[in-house]
């Protein structure tokens, strides 16, 4: 990675007062996404993946959420921005892609209508420009017969033409950065495979940074530069793709890794897993998170492992874990091509 | 898009047509072949002669079959002629007398009773759990409790008899002075508002606080709109949806005639009050006809309802028909 990241979190904490309790959804975060960069977040549910997507569009904000850290933007703390700032980065230079396409948009306006709405919340362009720019943009991701379909409703579009929807929407402003919350896991294989490129082609084309975020890890495989793994709130491995996927360091990637089936091996028995489930944030176990579902736990694993580079020869490659690395490759089950 | 809508609204506004048809059926069952005495008896009044009872028989065709007495009736109830036996009054004429003040009480009441609901419910959903979000909810719910009577009575008489604000009854004819016309109906206008303010609010509070978890509206702040935009054309446009119909149908009863408590006690003589008269007096004409025209504008305002439900939720319009 070269130059100044786009997108810098620092630190970040989020936590949120519920009836049982403080609840920390995301846990001294430290990511960097460089222009043109695709960063891949995986992680199970309930990780703390969309919560982190949504702290950083400042939507997650409330009076029952505690946000401390920093989250740095092309040189503005997003973290400390007022609420009106934020609204004008939103939209205009951070986009969202969300997961759901059939619930995004609402029933209610004709899909042209709600690009128009935002163009122009950030513009102060015409009805009739914003409208012929929302027909470009649905045209350019795919749509046939744009000029026409941008008077229909949204429930006059099948799911993958929704979320191509949401995409221009997302695009309308040519922001710098798009975070995609499980963009494809509400749609068809097929489908999914044509969003996938999709993403792709306008990372490529338009020098567009992405922040994927992903329990897909064949996706990320797809279209990642760097990947970051999150488990219970935290970041517990992060690299380059090649790095996470050939060289895994944490035990947990090493399991996530692992329950993948491969298309080129016989099929095991039982679908590998991850023995154990997630911790519940409201009381989750001292030290390493992944501690109670680790074969590999030992004395140290009572206190926090700072994610910080362990291998000389992977100055870039983060994790969190006290194993030592050469331990690690003895220790670690799956198999890994390429190393 | 245009036409579909316009087909929708055809194929409702037909089968309208139906129901009506058969409320006439049942009102013309109720009140004339139901047994339960001599039909002709009971429209005569309260204390009949014989000549008059013999003459009503023959009027109505009691002893033809019942399709004739059907057929008759119904040309009695929609010819403009028929005439109550206890007031010797032409019925259409004093239903059509009432009407205005009806129409007067229940439009100015439906407009009160939408803006302060909407004002109320959107103040609360935005203030949730907090003391005033709970004190809109107990005010909400002594306005639904309060009998309407009760609360008229107590407007009537503090506002109006002993403070001397607002007059305390009676109706004034818009021509004659607006502004009396206006003064003499503010206590009826709130005093029939006053339930439908505490409903309706109630039920918009929720429908906001549903909607704001909707996806769209955290999409539609995504894009970066301002918050008033997101919650006037987002979260408001999409509550209100249920609101309508609900709207509606109580709009289309109060003018049917349902306000009689309110027209009581404000003395407003309108349909409502002549309703009550007519079935404390047993004045079966009077009777048969206010409960047709109720009828028609129950029917009428639940198919406007729907014609304007589907006008505002666009996933409506294509059932029954699908297009690409």
């Amino acid at each position: 990675m070269s130059g100044a990241p786009l997108l810098e979190v620092r630190e970040l904490a989020v936590s949120f007062n519920t009836e049982e309790g403080s609840v920390r959804a995301v846990d001294r975060l430290d990511l960097d996404v460089a222009p043109g960069e695709v960063l891949a977040v995986v992680g199970e549910s309930g990780s703390g993946k969309s919560v982190t997507a949504l702290t950083l569009m400042g939507l997650s904000r409330g009076p029952n959420t505690r946000i401390s850290g920093s989250v740095r933007f092309d040189g503005i703390d997003l973290i400390a921005a007022r609420d009106e700032e934020l609204r004008r980065i939103r939209g205009e230079r951070i986009a969202m892609v969300f997961q759901d396409p059939m619930t995004s948009l609402d029933p209610v306006y004709r899909v042209g209508d709600q690009i128009v709405e935002q163009i122009r919340a950030h513009r102060e362009t015409s009805r009739e420009e914003a409208r012929s720019r929302a027909i470009e943009l649905l045209d350019a991701v795919g749509i046939p017969d744009a000029a026409s379909r941008a008077d229909a409703y949204p429930h006059q579009f099948s799911g993958g033409m929704r979320q191509r929807v949401m995409i221009a929407m997302a695009l309308s402003l040519d922001p710098s950065l798009l975070i995609a919350d499980e963009p494809t896991t509400a749609l068809d294989v097929t489908v999914q495979a044509q969003i996938v490129a999709l993403l792709r082609e306008l990372n490529r084309a338009r020098g567009l940074s992405v922040v994927l975020i992903t329990h897909d890890i064949g996706l990320v495989a797809e279209v990642a530069d760097r990947v970051a793994v999150m488990y219970a709130g935290r970041v517990v491995e992060q690299g380059t793709l090649d790095e996470v996927f050939y060289d895994p360091q944490h035990p947990y990637t090493w399991g996530l890794l692992g329950s993948l089936t491969r298309i080129d091996r016989p099929r095991p028995e039982r679908l590998p897993q991850i023995p154990g489930a997630p911790p519940s944030l409201l009381s989750p176990p001292q030290g390493c998170h992944f501690r109670p579902r680790c074969a590999h736990e030992f004395e140290r694993c009572a206190q926090v492992p700072d994610l910080e580079a362990r291998l000389a020869e992977a100055p870039g490659h983060l994790d969190r874990c006290w194993l030592d690395p050469v331990e690690k490759r003895e220790r670690r089950p799956i198999e890994v091509d390429g190393s | 898009m245009r036409g579909a809508l316009a087909r929708f609204a055809a194929r409702r506004l037909a089968s309208m047509v139906l129901v009506l048809l058969a409320v006439s059926l049942l009102v013309f069952a109720i009140f004339n072949v139901l047994p339960g005495g001599d039909p002709a008896v009971r429209m005569a009044g309260k204390i009949p002669t014989e000549t008059q009872v013999e003459a009503i028989r023959e009027e109505w065709g009691f002893d033809e079959p019942v399709y004739v007495q059907y057929v008759t009736t119904m040309e009695k109830l929609f010819s403009g002629d028929l005439v109550s036996y206890f007031t010797q009054l032409n019925v259409t004429e004093e239903i059509l007398k009432g009407a205005p003040r009806t129409f007067a009480l229940a439009i100015g009441a439906a407009i009160i009773w939408m803006v302060f609901a909407i004002a109320l419910g959107l103040y609360s959903a935005m203030r949730v759990g907090t003391l005033s979000d709970r004190l809109l909810t107990v005010l909400a719910l002594i306005g639904i409790s309060m009998p309407v009577f009760w609360l008229g009575i107590l407007l009537s008489h503090y506002l109006g008899y002993e403070a001397g604000i607002f007059p305390t009854g009676e109706y004034v004819e818009f021509l004659d002075s607006p502004t009396q016309w206006f003064w003499h109906l503010v206590l009826p206008w709130f005093t029939l508002a006053v339930l439908f303010i505490g409903i309706y609010s109630r039920v918009l509070r929720s429908n906001i606080l549903e909607t704001m978890d909707e996806d769209y509206v955290r999409a539609a702040r995504a894009k970066g709109l301002p918050e008033r935009q997101v919650l006037l054309k987002h979260v408001l446009r999409n509550s209100l949806i249920p609101i309508v119909t609900l709207w509606g149908l109580d709009f289309g009863a109060v003018i049917g005639g349902a306000a009689i408590l309110t027209e009581l006690v404000f003395s407003l003589q309108g349909v409502g009050q002549y309703t009550a008269e007519a079935i404390e007096q047993l004045d079966v004409p009077a009777v048969m006809a206010v409960t047709m025209y109720g009828a028609f504008f129950i029917v009428i305002f639940n198919a406007l309802v729907d014609i304007a439900y589907a006008a505002l939720d666009p996933r409506i319009r294509l059932e029954g028909r699908r297009q690409a």
